[in-house]
């Protein structure tokens, strides 16, 4: 039995085609998959990604307990101020990747992937053992992405004036607690936005309210093609508990300063810094066909994987990202059906802010 | 509501075929297919002079989201592919019986056809 979000009965009234996507039925699109990218890079749209869920952790010992579970440093954050971060297991396999919210010192907002929410907590949980926190999912809050260049402000159209003034001024990277709702100026596709976190009810009223004001309804498709142009890494795809983040484009991620603040997988990953038998590149496909997660990619240096793979709306060709040797250099060849077809090696993000930055 | 054309013969992977008066079977996917597969962003249509038998897999159509075989509706040899479909997918989408057909065949057995589903039968394939 699959689960559904609030918003379950909206997406059928608005003509969505549902699919089941870690066990929630959800909207893979609406109209157009390549209608609701360009809507989020040229206007706005919005995102239910209720399946995702909201976990808060309280407590004196917050900001010790995190320092520990995740491969980030919080104590790099200000108050108010949102991270990135890999959350790994002892052999610095990736668990889960994350953001979390810097609320108050005994108060940080963590938002996990739905698929692995049920594990995840249970790692949170047995880690949390010495440390004086508690962690409670909020299964029932639900999620809005409101994404685009446009996005802030059809936002801020719906809001009273005084917390309007106070979502406008949210920083990147940022978020603040309005009390029925939770805002953070945070995303998943390059593009400026928020994402917000309330409760069923405001998350049905503020849906309609927005879909009055012409932002797109937009599916998960239109989600994949965006974060795979905005260079962000899906989780269960691009990486899993058999990769560690210095193979999957994530070394950004791990703060090692201070060496002495001893993460969970630190050790491990100390032995791989540096010598990594693969990276992540993103890539670009010069002959015809579209990249795909699992097809081959052959190297000088032996086989590497693409491991997302898309047709880019906004560049109107095959981009993907792969883990391949360390040694790889600026081309390689994907086996595409069993031909080779000749790909780039190139740096992502290939598109951010509505701007593309791979030609 | 999925157009679903009269005159032409479906298998139940959503290929149609139409018999034309010079003996050839044109081939393409049926509107309920693009429908379902979304915008096309690519097509690799089979060779011309290959063989291929009936239920063989020998096109690949490609949304942004997945890659999706084609199957030769009945046996026959390719003796011609919509070329216009390498710089125009979205052909397939527009139209799908016209326009965005995929490949030709000419047919070892013409009455193969008769194996296919009409329109009638294809549509309550649909409902199933």
């Amino acid at each position: 039995m699959t689960q559904r979000t609030a918003l379950y009965d909206l997406h059928v009234a608005a003509g969505a085609k549902l699919v089941d996507f870690a066990g929630w039925d959800m909207p893979v699109q609406y109209s157009s998959l390549i209608e609701e990218h360009e809507a989020v890079r040229n206007a706005a749209g919005m995102f239910d990604v209720s399946h995702m869920t909201a976990v808060d952790i309280r407590g004196p010992q917050t900001i010790a307990y995190l320092q520990r579970l995740l491969a980030n440093d919080v104590a790099r954050l200000e108050p108010g101020k949102a991270m990135y971060s890999c959350m790994l297991a002892e052999d610095g396999g990736v668990i889960d990747d994350l953001i979390t919210y810097y609320m108050a010192d005994d108060w940080f907002r963590t938002v996990v992937n739905a698929g692995t929410t049920d594990k995840d907590l249970a790692w949170m949980q047995q880690q949390a053992a010495g440390f004086d926190v508690s962690i409670e999912a909020r299964r029932e809050l639900c999620i809005l992405a409101v994404q685009g260049p446009q996005a802030r402000q059809k936002v801020a159209d719906q809001l009273e004036s005084e917390l309007a003034q106070t979502v406008m001024a949210l920083k990147v990277f940022s978020a603040v607690d309005l009390g029925e709702a939770f805002v953070g100026r945070t995303g998943y596709t390059g593009e400026d936005g928020f994402e917000i976190v309330l409760p069923a009810d405001a998350a049905k009223r503020l849906w309609q309210q927005l879909l009055e004001a012409g932002v797109a309804p937009c599916g998960l498709g239109a989600r994949d093609t965006l974060r795979l142009e905005a260079g962000m890494n899906l989780y269960g795809q691009d990486m899993d508990e058999s990769k560690h983040p210095l193979e999957s484009g994530l070394g950004w991620t791990v703060a090692w300063e201070p060496a002495e603040r001893d993460f969970i997988g630190r050790a491990a990953l100390e032995a791989q810094r540096g010598a990594s038998a693969n990276k992540m590149v993103g890539l670009l496909l010069e002959g015809r066909g579209v990249l795909r997660a699992h097809q081959k990619v052959m190297t000088p240096h032996g086989d590497g994987e693409v491991t997302s793979g898309t047709f880019s709306p906004t560049m109107r060709r095959s981009i993907g990202l792969a883990r391949v040797p360390a040694q790889t250099g600026d081309t390689v060849e994907i086996d595409i059906r069993g031909k080779a077809v000749a790909a780039r090696v190139v740096k992502y993000p290939f598109v951010r802010n509505g701007k593309v930055l791979v030609t | 509501m999925s157009n679903i054309p009269g005159e032409l013969r479906y298998a139940a992977s959503h290929e149609w075929a139409r018999l034309e008066d010079d003996g050839t079977v044109t081939v393409g996917i049926s509107d309920h297919a693009q429908e379902a597969l979304g915008d096309l962003v690519y097509v690799e249509v089979p060779e011309v002079g290959q063989t291929v038998a009936a239920e063989e897999a020998c096109c690949v159509v490609e949304s942004v989201k997945a890659a999706s075989d084609v199957y030769a509706p009945i046996a026959g040899e390719v003796i011609a592919s919509n070329e216009a479909l390498e710089d125009q997918p979205e052909l397939v989408n527009e139209a799908p019986y016209e326009g965005g057909w995929l490949f030709k065949l000419k047919p070892d057995n013409a009455a193969d056809l008769n194996n296919l589903l009409d329109a009638a039968g294809y549509e309550s394939s649909l409902e199933d």
